[in-house]
């Protein structure tokens, strides 16, 4: 087995009594997606904002090729290559969806410094930018304001942004929320390719493109990882079953 | 430096610190319960002194004057509190910050319009006139004993109310969550104006038992608004505890240090020098204790967010 | 060209041409006021880099508008006494030149923007706005009893200050200074917005964790958004002393920052020209109601609470329709 990539070691988080992390150990291998399921409340999103940045784990530690990203925030994390979409969209939304994803061609090219040369003429960032924007489909939508778009339209640029960063790992919350069915089996396709680029740690409620694309799974269940498998094996699994996918098929 | 002087000046940082809380309870309570940042609290401040100095000039009574403080400045805030106040919690604070400052200017332009330019005068009642002796034979003013007094009750009281009364109850559920208490069916708006007309008659009444030891005008409320906002800093946003505290340090650090600052100076330096650098220091001194606060606390001593 | 643009334009032609009539009617006070118009203007430009692009409500600007003003006051009183500044370790003399003053006057800005920036940028929302609030006051206070440089009084300096090849006592030239300033400042600030620091400063302002995701430091921009923005206001601060022969700590009183914000809101926030446009309203109300009533705040006031209550965008909002603030 190769070296992971990302790697957490007993993370722990407690608000108040509430365990929302409880001993998290999981990694990500080079080109896998590794799929993050659970019910709602299990923390899934608490887990990401620990690996991400913004959210300090009480104990446990997360290494990010070999090195100990702990302590570092969320800026030097993104910087080292963790690309994280959000589950409630995080843009600009007085921007244009162009300028969101020149913002992240910009953070990716590390020329903020500057002053005085029109950035919106910047042949390279524009390039990069525009050619997220093609990969998930919103070239056509480049000019148009960020709060004009649909959530769904939000979530792939939420995905553009996180491409423009060329990034070494994706973690990436819900991004099929809200894109329809057309819109999630176009997102699944891509994805599918994108993890060869870099793996990804997917969280996601679309039980369909979840068991399409993840090579393994963990299931969350109050914090806690129940099992890490394969889709046949998390599907055999009768703990899983009992605790979450049971539910599912009751509702 | 004498002990007896260092005590009367101990007292003295805590007759301005207990008034210092009447203003910060109010400012705290409003930011934590609405999320609103209110510049024209000194204004209120203002009302109080006002409404008191002229009662007191028609009446004679101290009494009464006190209880038109509270009431005028109760009335002014629920005033204002419906009339503009309520268009501003959903607004970004550069909205509160500019529409209460505009409250600021008519509040003290329509005061000045009112009264005059030139100050008013709130005497001292006599039964707490003159001085009184303290154990260790020191004299104290009687006036400022009974400030420091009422300011503690006023503590007191406010931390009942807010623990064990059924408002209290709805204020602390409006801190953690104003979504919740609509649904619980209090009535939020109303909610709204009891807490800004209760700190608003809190800051009224700060402003009338200063405005006895100092003089009553235009103008008198901004400088102690300040100084509730370098309290709440210290102390932390919503925490009625984090004011007091808050409230009694900046009291204590403004008053000793302009009396031990210069001192300390003129232990090294010539005397005109030391002044000169003591007293700079000392009007800076609440500032230079925010920072250190800030530093390690950015949220304050007491503030969770 | 669009409506803002053409409202842009009309603005920034109405100093001159102001200036330009006061001139031929021989009217000396009216190219005064379009002096102070342009330098107060100036000063909220300053204000809007860390107001309007980097969303920073800071309520302590005059301690920059103060602190351009005294490095006037305190280098123009050492040349006028042949006192020098400062004789060890090196000999610093005081200096009538304008050019040299404005230099340390945004020296200076930019120091004490970051000073209190470092410190204010900790936080955010309503604690910022406290803070910087506080720290001006502190400036304030330290200037009234400071007793080196006139204390609460003041100081007057009795000639203005030179400027190579213009007689700066002639009300024309020196408006056409800060004219000029003010036009560089706007020009700069327009390329300051375009730039990518002005797009990631104005992202920073819109979603925080957006910015901090594509590994940029809202923290950093922040701050150096701060000190440009101190920097400028210094600058207006020196020519405001300037143009008046007199600095005071009124300088650097709360009600200064207030009314420099106000230049911002009435102009119309997130808008190039807003301070332009609310600067001369400003001064046009406190001539046309200041000479109807001694208690024009009054009415400056309540305009001011309409205004946000109900008419967000300001005078070029109004003007321009609902047309987008930004390209």
């Amino acid at each position: 087995m190769t070296e992971p990539l990302l790697r957490t070691k007993g993370l722990n988080k407690a608000f108040g009594a509430l365990q929302a992390t409880d001993n998290v150990s999981l990694t990500l291998q080079p080109g896998e997606i590794h799929a993050l399921i659970g019910p709602n409340g299990a923390g899934k999103s608490t887990l990401i904002k620990q690996i991400a940045g913004g959210l300090a784990p009480d104990t446990g530690q997360i290494f990010f090729d070999g090195q100990d990203i702990t302590g570092l925030s969320t800026v030097a994390r993104a910087r080292a290559g963790l690309g994280r979409t959000f589950q409630i969209s995080a843009l600009a939304m007085e921007y244009t969806v162009l300028q969101n994803a020149m913002l992240g061609a910009l953070g990716q090219a590390g020329t903020v410094w500057r002053f005085f040369r029109p950035v919106m003429q910047d042949a390279a960032l524009r390039g990069a930018a525009q050619n997220a924007l093609e990969r998930v489909g919103l070239a056509g939508l480049a000019t148009r304001r960020t709060a004009e778009l649909s959530h769904g339209q939000r979530r792939l640029l939420e995905v553009a942004v996180a491409l423009t960063l060329k990034p070494r790992a994706f973690l990436m919350d819900e991004p099929m929320a809200g894109l329809g069915t057309d819109g999630s089996q176009a997102l699944t396709a891509f994805l599918d390719q994108l993890r060869t680029e870099a793996p990804i740690l997917l969280v996601e409620h679309d039980m369909d493109a979840v068991f399409a694309l993840a090579d393994r799974i963990s299931v969350l269940v109050y914090g806690r990882i129940i099992a890490t498998g394969t889709a046949a094996e998390i599907r055999a699994d009768a703990q899983v079953r009992e605790a979450y996918l049971g539910q599912e098929e009751g509702a | 430096m004498s002990t007896i002087l260092l005590i009367e000046q101990v007292l003295n940082g805590l007759q301005s610190g207990v008034m210092l809380f009447l203003m910060a309870a109010g400012l705290t309570l409003i930011f934590g319960v609405m999320g609103l940042i209110n510049l024209a609290h000194g204004s209120l401040y203002m009302v109080g002194a006002f409404a008191a100095a002229a009662v007191a000039g028609a009446t004679g009574s101290f009494v009464l004057a006190l209880i038109a403080s509270l009431v005028a400045a109760a009335a002014a805030g629920a005033v204002v509190e419906l009339t503009v106040i309520r268009r501003l919690y959903d607004r970004d604070h550069l909205d509160q910050v500019l529409a209460t400052f505009a409250l600021i200017l008519i509040f003290s332009e329509g005061t000045r319009w009112i009264f005059g330019s030139f100050p008013l005068f709130l005497d001292i009642p006599d039964a707490l006139a003159g001085p009184v002796m303290l154990p260790g034979g020191i004299q104290y003013p009687l006036y400022r004993l009974v400030i420091i007094g009422v300011g503690l009750v006023v503590a007191i009281g406010l931390f009942q109310l807010i623990a064990r009364t059924r408002i209290g109850i709805r204020i602390r559920a409006g801190e953690s969550d104003r979504e919740m208490i609509a649904a619980l069916g209090v009535d939020i708006s109303k909610l709204y104006t009891i807490v800004f007309a209760l700190g608003a008659a809190l800051a009224g009444l700060a402003g009338a038992l200063v405005g006895a030891i100092q003089s009553v005008q235009v103008g008198m409320g901004e400088p102690v608004l300040i100084l509730a906002f370098v309290v709440i800093v210290i102390g932390g946003i919503g925490s009625i505890k984090g004011a007091l505290v808050g409230a009694l340090l900046v009291g204590l650090t403004d008053t000793l240090g302009g009396v031990l600052l210069p001192g300390f100076f003129a232990t090294f330096m010539e005397p005109s020098a030391a002044t000169a650098v003591g007293s700079s220091l000392a009007s800076m001194s609440i500032y230079i204790l925010m920072a250190g606060v800030l530093l390690f606390r950015p949220t304050g001593l007491y503030g969770g967010r | 060209m669009s409506r803002t643009g053409l409202i842009n334009l009309a603005l920034f032609a109405m100093l001159p041409l102001t200036a330009g009539a006061a001139l031929m009617l021989d009217e000396p006070f009216i190219i005064t006021l379009a002096t102070k118009v342009a330098i107060l203007a100036l000063a909220g430009v300053g204000l809007n880099i860390a107001l309007g692009l980097g969303g920073l409500v800071s309520l302590g600007h005059a301690a920059f508008f103060g602190i351009g003003g005294y490095a006037m006051g305190i280098l123009a009183s050492h040349a006028q006494s042949f006192v020098p500044l400062m004789e060890t370790p090196f000999l610093i003399e005081g200096t009538r030149s304008m050019p040299v003053i404005w230099l340390v006057a945004v020296i200076a800005g930019a120091l004490a923007a970051l000073a209190i920036g470092a410190l204010s940028l900790r936080t955010t929302g309503v604690y910022f706005i406290m803070i910087t609030l506080a720290f001006g006051q502190m400036l304030y206070y330290f200037a009234i009893s400071w007793p080196a440089y006139g204390g609460e009084d003041g100081l007057s300096i009795y000639v203005r200050n030179g400027f190579p090849g213009l007689n700066t006592l002639d009300p024309i030239q020196f408006f056409g200074i800060a004219f000029v300033i003010l036009a560089l400042a706007l020009w700069g600030a327009g390329r300051l917005a375009a730039s990518p620091f002005g797009l990631a400063l104005s992202a920073a302002r819109q979603n925080e964790a957006r910015v901090e995701t594509v590994g940029l430091s809202p923290y950093r921009l922040r701050l150096l958004a701060f000190v440009i923005s101190g920097a400028v206001t210094a600058l207006a601060g020196a020519l405001f002393a300037d143009l008046n022969r007199f600095v005071s700590p009124t300088m650097l009183s709360w009600q200064m920052s207030g009314e420099i914000m106000i230049f911002i809101i009435l102009g119309g926030v997130g808008r190039l020209y807003g301070p332009v446009a609310g600067a001369a309203l400003f001064i046009l109300l406190e001539h046309v109601l200041g000479g109807l009533s001694d208690f024009w705040h009054v009415y400056l006031g309540l305009l001011l609470l309409l205004v946000v209550l109900f008419a967000r965008g300001g005078i070029i909002g109004a003007l321009a329709g609902r047309e987008v603030a930004h390209d």
